[in-house]
């Protein structure tokens, strides 16, 4: 068991932490029982804080109406604040253009957009003969996109197998980056491992055999600091996919950045109201971004709610939240070491991963030790995470997972680990 | 969930069983009478392959390899102890009895006299996210029963 006395202390912690909780209203609920609320499922989805709560409210109450269309007031203020949000997305990720943030449902559909534009006629379409590399520790929408492409187009997918402690084995970049490379795409930040990967290096191998890549953002976004503009153009990812319940947001909006050269290249997505610029019953012609990838009307109060996220995100400074994620990770696995028979997956320096931290418990199935926590009022993920391949090459099913966000707090970890032996003991593995 | 839900979900004979499983493990048996099914819960990742072997109408043994949590496993130990020896449709009455009870959401009152240890179970019925724990292997011996008794050879049951 893990002091608490010092924990208050932590070096990198957000100073206002007390403040900035007290901004999350579901963080003052308790669970049955009366217990309070420990949330270490962040990874999983963030919670809300009340100005994103407020924001969406306020527009649903006093704004509503369609975007783009609506010839009144309301319209164009409805309109305005979900333009307003895009740039206030665009100034989260340093986006070159403000242009080049698309809007979608979630990362998921962020990703397929370009997997499946890929497939068609375009300049970037990819064929027989061509490689699409991935990794082995991406999330299952990072995957599967890319099966369906491969298979569909004739093309291979080939990808980067794991280190034994959880990093990208980079031993065979020259082998599997080549000039038959069309598409590279991986994860910024492992959900399961935690792993942060060497993103700049990867990108420049690419480009320099005219690959373009793709980045999964989900579990980057919410903690590291991103500057699109402020990384080298050769270092620079093409497509940059991530999730709005991840950065505090709700859920039913995501973003696709794309620089525009490449976004200009690729063909529609979906067609329908809002991507054309004119249709005869004969063919179509296509408005520019990021229209022509927003077919329909949009989850305007969902986009609005992100942009209110992304920008509270913005007020508490990301390399603020980074230094707290750190400093919480740190102190978690230092916690975790103390647990007989816990073996964490994925590296085991706080220094060079992000914020969610899978284990195995010797002797308890992670549903088994999931369930124990929640009776406790602890709330952690247990499963494969949508990440079997990175199980597998671990040789385990499945894991539980703990993970923090700006939010957590010292005494949070304390009662996870805590709550950990007093796992062991009800499966009485002493 | 408070303690006191915990312990209705973790009663003794559970964690028994969960500990030291009954007819764990896949056995060889005439190939004319067996069954062989694998069935995953998708969104868990637990595994079960499960055989069947039936001769005379009787189910003569069930075997299986499962990864799984404490409810999974120690569901498919109380499977092999009320289904076999006993004729398949006496077996397939006890499915349907232990089926009635884990989508019984917690109002249904077991019969010790049918399911034995299975009544354990019960508290289980109350957290719909491990009834699909429960069922998994009840599920892949329904489904390896019925192709037993087809004559289809050992097939690739993954649902």
């Amino acid at each position: 068991m893990v002091s608490t006395g010092a924990a208050t202390g932590l070096p990198g912690l957000l100073p206002e932490l007390a403040v900035i909780r007290k901004d999350f209203p579901i963080l003052e609920r308790t669970l049955a029982g009366g217990l309070p609320l420990v949330y270490l499922d962040s990874a999983n989805t963030s919670q809300k804080p009340q100005v994103v709560i407020d924001t969406m409210v306020d527009h649903l109450e006093r704004h509503n109406a369609n975007i783009a269309r609506a010839m009144h007031q309301l319209g164009a203020e409805s309109t305005e604040a979900f333009e307003t949000a895009r740039d206030k997305v665009a100034a989260f990720i340093g986006a070159p253009e403000r242009d080049e943030v698309i809007f979608t449902k979630n990362a998921s559909e962020a990703l397929n957009l370009v997997a499946n534009t890929l497939a068609w006629k375009g300049d970037r379409q990819v064929g027989p003969g061509d490689e699409v590399v991935i990794t082995e520790m991406e999330h299952h929408s990072n995957i599967v996109p890319w099966q369906l492409l491969t298979q569909r187009t004739g093309a291979t997918l080939r990808w980067f197998g794991l280190t034994d402690d959880g990093r990208l084995d980079l031993s065979a970049i020259d082998e599997l980056i080549t000039e038959r490379t069309k598409v590279v795409s991986l994860t910024w930040v492992s959900n399961m491992l935690g792993t942060i990967n060497p993103i700049a290096e990867i990108t420049r191998k690419a480009h320099a055999v005219g690959a373009i890549v793709v980045v999964d953002a989900s579990q980057a976004a919410p903690q590291l600091p991103i500057d699109l503009a402020a990384m080298p153009a050769e270092e620079r990812p093409d497509l940059v996919a991530f999730t709005g319940h991840k950065v505090v947001g709700p859920t039913g909006i995501g973003v696709l950045w794309g620089s525009r050269a490449v976004l200009d290249a690729l063909p529609p997505f979906l067609g329908g109201g809002e991507m054309i610029e004119t249709v005869r019953m004969e063919a179509s012609t296509y408005a520019g971004i990021p229209h022509k990838f927003e077919a329909g009307t949009p989850p305007i109060v969902e986009a609005i709610g992100l942009g209110a996220a992304v920008e509270y995100l913005g007020h508490v400074g990301m390399e603020a939240i980074h230094a707290h994620e750190q400093a919480i990770t740190a102190y978690a696995l230092d916690g975790l070491r103390t647990v007989p028979g816990l073996t964490v997956l994925g590296p085991l320096d706080a220094a060079s991963r992000g914020g969610a931290i899978s284990f195995e418990l010797d002797g308890v199935h992670p549903h088994d030790i999931a369930q124990v926590l929640d009776s406790r009022g602890i709330a952690v993920r247990a499963g494969h995470h949508c990440a079997k391949p990175a199980h597998a090459r671990f040789g385990v099913q499945s894991s539980t997972r703990m993970s923090s966000y700006l939010y957590t707090e010292p005494r949070e970890i304390d009662a996870l680990v805590e709550a950990l032996e007093y796992t062991r003991s009800y499966f009485k593995l002493d | 969930m408070t303690a006191t839900d915990l312990d209705a979900l973790y009663q003794e004979i559970i964690l028994d069983h969960y500990k030291h499983p009954h007819g764990k493990g896949l056995r060889d048996a005439h190939p004319d009478h067996t069954a062989e099914v694998h069935h995953v819960n998708p969104t868990c990742g637990d595994e079960v392959t499960l055989r069947v072997h039936l001769r005379d109408g009787l189910v003569e043994d069930v075997s299986y390899d499962a990864l799984g949590c404490s409810i999974s496993q120690a569901s498919a130990s109380v499977l092999y102890d009320l289904v076999v020896g006993k004729s398949v449709d006496d077996a397939m009455a006890i499915h349907e009895e232990f089926l009635t009870l884990m989508q019984g959401k917690g109002t249904v009152e077991p019969d010790e006299d049918v399911l034995e240890d299975g009544i354990a179970f019960a508290g289980v019925a109350k957290f719909p996210a491990r009834v699909k724990c429960a069922l998994l292997s009840w599920m892949a011996w329904k489904d390896a029963t019925a192709r037993a008794i087809d004559g289809s050879i050992a097939g690739d049951g993954e649902k």
